[in-house]
């Protein structure tokens, strides 16, 4: 659905896209993460035809972004950072207006507003103006406007931002239920989203894509060892010793926010992604010491999107 | 044709919307009646004056067309000088700050469409106000009798001057995303085009004879005395032309690659 080739975008000097290539399948969510300033809205603007490439080609629904930009812009919704919103204009009279310039025929028109109102759940907000809307009814507003004609392609920079935890919630749900009829790129920072909404990640710093992947294989991929957290009732040295005298144990760390008091708190790594908890749990016991919690530790998103972008920039 | 309604219909309900509509037209239109009002009891006073021995001294014969509609005309020039900004300003500036500029051109409209749907609109505002403003001398038919002729050539160089300052007020709108900045850009770009020919007597013949034709001011004489040329329309048509091509190019340049 989207052909992203060696894109960059320079603005003046600077590099704001770096040879950038991805593809985005037909129903699929694709987050874009990357830190601010990494290039994610540049793409995007590029994609909707807001912006030309410097170089390489992109492609919306087998459509030519510079060659063809109006079959391109008649195929996607868009959300920019700050929604495109006529602060004077009642809500229903805004998306009226959005359907009509998107070229949604005028029978359909007041279906698709209302339709739109009740998917991002505005309608009771329908007779009032934008200007007086709280910013997360703004946000939504600016997301009913993206989504009301039906596009191929629905393209949000940082949908959530401003919305409560609750709102977060729904306007997830609601991007879900968008992926069956609809391709969905999304930007954001906030990783638990990207791990909650999206099919494949596209982590980017500095104009250049450092992974792409689904967040499990991204996850997966990088613990290249397993991590373990251990909390034992005992004295530190003591445990120590006893975890590290445990074959397939690699290293040892001290949780730097652990408990406090007479208990210890460990993170095991694994030397490969092997299973170590009967064995730690064997030797903390067979010394006569309480233990007191073993699981396994999870990579998060969040890890991986650290090590990423900070290891890019020792690089650079 | 439909974009171009939907934008046209979009920016005259952003102008009733908001005050601004409603100021302008209640503020040129009380300026204008305290004009129209000084200008007919100056023209009361000619006449109560008027005698043989005036006529005799070669004065004019009072003359409600010259005296009142031609002055009220003339007046309405200056006014607009200062106003059109006012109605202009917020066009693409506040598109642009309000960053609905990026739904615009992200749909499947052309700028032609939007340039259009803004110039219609805004022309559209500032020729219900003259039509109000009209109606000053339409009372005035009542109690005097008009030549309607040269009211209608006047009425005709009012909406060639508007289409003309209110192409250079989206020039300039589309230039900034400062209201403020935007208004003082085409103020000082309708004075300098009213001012253009006050150098000619200085430079050389050919470009003399630039200066002068470029003037607006100069263009409207004729007509608002009731002589229709077509070279005046063609002028007006013509740089109203020129400063839709030139904001068009500005705003397209944007999709250049650099």
């Amino acid at each position: 659905m989207i052909e992203v080739d060696h894109l960059v975008k320079r603005y003046g000097s600077l590099v704001a896209v770096d040879d950038l290539s991805f593809r985005v399948e037909k129903g699929e969510i694709v987050g874009f993460l990357g830190p601010n300033g990494a290039g994610k809205t540049t793409t995007m603007r590029i994609l909707t035809c807001y912006l030309p490439a410097t170089g390489g080609s992109a492609r919306v629904a087998g459509f030519d972004v510079f060659e063809q930009p109006m079959e391109v812009k008649r195929r996607i919704g868009y959300l920019p950072e700050h929604p495109p919103l006529y602060r004077d204009m009642f809500v229903k009279d805004y998306l009226a207006f959005v359907a009509n310039i998107k070229g949604v025929p005028s029978a359909e028109r007041k279906k698709r507003v209302g339709n739109a109102m009740d998917r991002c759940q505005i309608t009771d907000r329908a007779n009032q103006q934008i200007g007086q809307l709280s910013k997360g009814y703004q946000q939504r507003v600016g997301l009913a406007q993206a989504i009301l004609h039906s596009p191929d392609v629905i393209i949000l920079d940082e949908p959530t931002i401003g919305l409560d935890p609750n709102q977060i919630r729904e306007v997830r749900e609601l991007i879900r239920g968008l992926a069956r009829e609809h391709t969905v790129i999304l930007s954001t920072h906030i990783l638990p989203e990207v791990e909650m909404t999206c099919d494949r990640v596209v982590i980017i710093n500095r104009g250049k894509i450092v992974a792409v992947d689904t967040p499990e294989n991204l996850m997966a991929g990088m613990s290249g060892s397993q991590r373990f957290y251990l909390e034992v009732a005992g004295e530190q040295a003591v445990v120590e010793k006893a975890v590290r005298a445990v074959p397939g144990v690699a290293d040892v760390l001290p949780v730097a926010d652990g408990p406090v008091g007479q208990n210890v708190a460990l993170y095991v790594d694994a030397q490969d992604r092997e299973e170590l908890r009967p064995a730690l749990a064997a030797a903390i016991v067979q010394r006569g010491l309480g233990l007191l919690e073993l699981r396994r530790v999870s990579v998060r998103l969040e890890d991986i999107f650290h090590e990423l972008t900070t290891n890019e920039e020792e690089a650079v | 044709m439909r974009n171009f309604a939907a934008i046209y219909g979009r920016e005259m309900r952003a102008y009733f919307n908001s005050p601004i509509a409603y100021v302008v037209a209640a503020g040129f239109l009380a300026l204008m009646g305290y004009f129209f009002q000084n200008y007919l009891l100056t023209f009361n006073e000619y006449c109560r004056a008027y005698s043989i021995q005036h006529q005799e001294a070669g004065m004019p014969s009072p003359n409600v067309n010259a005296w009142v509609v031609s002055n009220f005309f003339g007046v309405q020039f200056f006014m607009w000088l200062i106003v059109t900004p006012m109605l202009t300003m917020r066009l693409y500036a506040e598109e642009k700050r309000s960053g609905t500029l990026e739904l615009l051109m992200t749909s499947p409209i052309t700028n032609w469409q939007t340039l259009l749907g803004k110039f219609f609109s805004c022309l559209s505002l500032y020729m219900a106000i003259e039509v109000l403003a009209f109606f000053l001398v339409f009372v005035l038919s009542f109690y005097a009798r008009i030549n309607w002729g040269p009211v209608i050539s006047a009425g005709l160089v009012v909406l060639l001057m508007g289409g003309t300052f209110i192409s250079v007020g989206i020039l300039a709108s589309a230039m900034t995303d400062n209201q403020i900045v935007s208004a003082v850009i085409s103020f000082v770009l309708l004075m300098m085009l009213w001012m253009i020919d006050w150098s000619a007597q200085f430079v050389d013949r050919t470009l003399s004879e630039l200066l002068r034709y470029l003037s607006i001011v100069e263009h409207m004489r004729d007509m608002t005395q009731g002589v229709i040329d077509s070279g005046d329309i063609i002028f007006y048509l013509s740089m109203i032309s020129f400063f839709l091509f030139l904001t068009y190019t500005l705003i397209e340049s944007r999709r250049w690659r650099q």
